[in-house]
């Protein structure tokens, strides 16, 4: 199937990835080329085959319900990106993640 | 010094011929002098390198050195290592400093080993030649005009040019595999679930498996008894006894049974490239090996279906960038709509940004079955197509790339030419099996410079210790694992 200008919009929508009209032209033509190598499975008969999601034959392992983290949010805030918009702070308040308000 | 396997300089620093903080420093000084012109370290610590060292000294004078106590290790930049500048290639993690060790990582420090730095790789190890890394390409110390392969490219380029004593990578697709012959040096990608994920920034979780790179069998067999073992922190870390990769070195492989798949010597391998496999084989014959020819006949659909499913599975993984609790931000927006799609628009580079579109378009509604359940059926061919093989021989032998190293910017722009470089490892990656890429010999290009040749071993589900002895016997009666690039000094040095 030709994938066409909006179908990249509309991926790239999907993938939360902002795209402009110039780099969605050039991304057509490459994923395209690229689509057109994945097209050769179509030819195999794969009716009745199962699907094979992972090489080992296992399962999940179960644990004892206790807990064996130790908090480590301190540590981990380190990392927070700057805030943007203006501020250079860490986009942290409280032990909180800061974001853009999405509850009116 | 920089030359000796890892079995030599543990004696060395055992007899106290040599200190392990002078061992590290020569290193650095080769470091401090090749790097800025071939790339292959993207963040380096002194301190925190010299204070393991010193470390390692003690350990050492107490009597309670292991193997690789005090040796110095390059660590590719995908294994989060407490403190460490860690950014998997991407401007997405420029400045993430890691507040853990991976699985890996903590493993060599409890062998006492010395973290020289952490290598530079293509971005989110999406690539096979280093050149969609963040932080730039890396130079094959071959010849500095071309690509040292990739995704473990800086990994790669450092053990090639003994800027460490040996390193680690990860192949997804033949990451290990491919830089290991395009520089020429030993390289093994494990089964997966012999070596825990925990800590190593994932791309495609059911395929990605961390390995040794090093100068030779013997030196990956060490390295594997420190990096391999059982992780409750993974949840696909296989509960397996500890093996000893080192046990089976010495064997003998009288009546050991070769396979050649067909499909491997086929169109689109290098008739240069063929030439030394072809060589390689003829040895193995000396050696008492018994040849048979087999047959992987889904081999040509390994590229399709790994470009369906390492897509979906990095765009599932990489949804966690997102701007909010670590990683890049970009700096206006509007909303938190407008926050994500900026920051992973800023974030990711142009190959990331395919693969996770791919994926997504796979994973979409309306495309699930025709693209993604048809590739897991085909997976499962694939993985059939070895089953059938082992049936009829011990190890696979074949070339690890179709070709050797190409020129820088020659495939940048041609995602598909250079997904063909993983042509002949994708399908180990698919079955979960292990492979290697050992030195075969050179191949003159056309302007008339010696290329390193991998010769790639495939193996049975956990074989790795029969690998590495079918290696270390080649290794025994050839020595194209102690070459080495002459290396010029950068002007201006003394």
């Amino acid at each position: 199937m030709a994938l066409s200008i909006e179908d990249i919009k509309k991926i790239a929508h999907l993938a939360r990835i902002e795209i402009s009209e110039n780099d969605a032209t050039a991304t057509l033509t490459k994923l395209t080329g690229i689509l057109g190598l994945i097209e050769q499975m179509q030819a195999v008969n794969t009716e009745g085959i199962v699907p094979m999601s992972h090489s080992q034959d296992v399962v999940q392992r179960l644990r004892e319900d206790v807990v064996t983290k130790t908090n480590q949010r301190e540590a981990f805030q380190k990392a927070a990106p700057l805030l943007g918009n203006g501020s250079t702070q860490q986009a942290v308040d409280s032990g909180l993640y800061l974001v853009p308000k999405v509850i009116e | 010094m920089i030359n000796s396997s890892l079995k030599t300089l543990s004696q060395m620093l055992a007899k106290k011929e040599v200190s392990s903080v002078e061992l590290t420093q020569a290193f650095l000084n080769r470091i401090d002098t090749f790097n800025p012109d071939i790339n292959a370290y993207i963040a380096l610590d002194q301190d925190k390198t010299l204070a393991q060292a010193k470390a390692a000294d003690v350990r050492i004078a107490a009597g309670s050195a292991a193997p690789l106590t005090g040796i110095p290790i390059a660590q590719k930049d995908i294994f989060c290592a407490n403190g460490w500048k860690t950014t998997c290639g991407s401007k997405m993690l420029a400045n993430f400093v890691a507040p853990y060790d991976a699985h890996v990582i903590s493993q060599f420090d409890a062998a006492g080993a010395v973290n020289l730095g952490k290598t530079n790789m293509d971005e989110f190890a999406m690539g096979s030649s280093n050149e969609t890394s963040y932080f730039g390409g890396v130079k094959n110390p071959w010849d500095f005009t071309r690509v040292p392969g990739g995704s473990s490219g800086g990994s790669a380029a450092a053990v090639a040019a003994r800027m460490c004593a040996a390193a680690t990578g990860t192949d997804t697709g033949g990451s290990i595999r491919q830089p290991a012959s395009l520089c020429g040096f030993t390289g093994l990608k494990p089964t997966y679930g012999v070596v825990s994920r925990y800590g190593m920034i994932a791309f495609a979780s059911s395929l990605d498996q961390a390995g040794p790179m090093a100068k030779s069998a013997e030196d990956c067999a060490l390295m594997m008894n420190v990096m391999a073992g059982f992780d409750e922190r993974d949840s696909t870390s296989l509960q397996r006894d500890k093996e000893d990769y080192t046990r089976d070195l010495n064997k003998s492989l009288n009546g050991l049974r070769v396979g050649l798949p067909k499909e491997f010597f086929a169109e689109g391998l290098d008739a240069s490239v063929a030439k030394v496999i072809e060589a390689a084989i003829a040895e193995y014959k000396k050696l008492g090996a018994e040849i048979v020819e087999i047959s992987l006949p889904n081999t040509g659909l390994s590229i399709p279906v790994y470009y369906v499913l390492a897509p979906a599975e990095a765009s599932s993984n990489l949804s966690r960038y997102d701007g909010v609790r670590y990683g890049h931000r970009t700096e206006s927006y509007t909303d938190l709509m407008d926050m994500y799609c900026k920051t992973r628009a800023e974030g990711f580079g142009a190959e990331v940004k395919r693969r996770v579109l791919i994926g997504t378009y796979v994973l979409s509604a309306g495309y699930y079955d025709a693209y993604y359940l048809k590739a897991q059926q085909i997976r499962r061919l694939i993985a059939q197509d070895f089953v059938e093989a082992f049936k009829k021989c011990d190890v696979i032998m074949g070339p690890a790339a179709p070709s050797t190293a190409f020129k820088a910017g020659e495939k940048v722009d041609d995602p598909v030419a250079m997904y063909l470089q993983d042509i002949y490892t994708i399908s180990t990656n698919l079955a979960g099996l292990p492979g290697m890429s050992v030195p075969a010999g050179f191949s003159a290009s056309d302007d008339d410079k010696a290329l390193p040749v991998g010769l790639q071993i495939i193996g049975n589900y956990f074989d790795e210790a029969r690998m590495l002895n079918v290696a270390h016997q080649y290794q025994q009666v050839t020595d194209w694992h102690t070459r080495m690039p002459e290396l010029q000094l950068p002007q201006g040095t003394k």
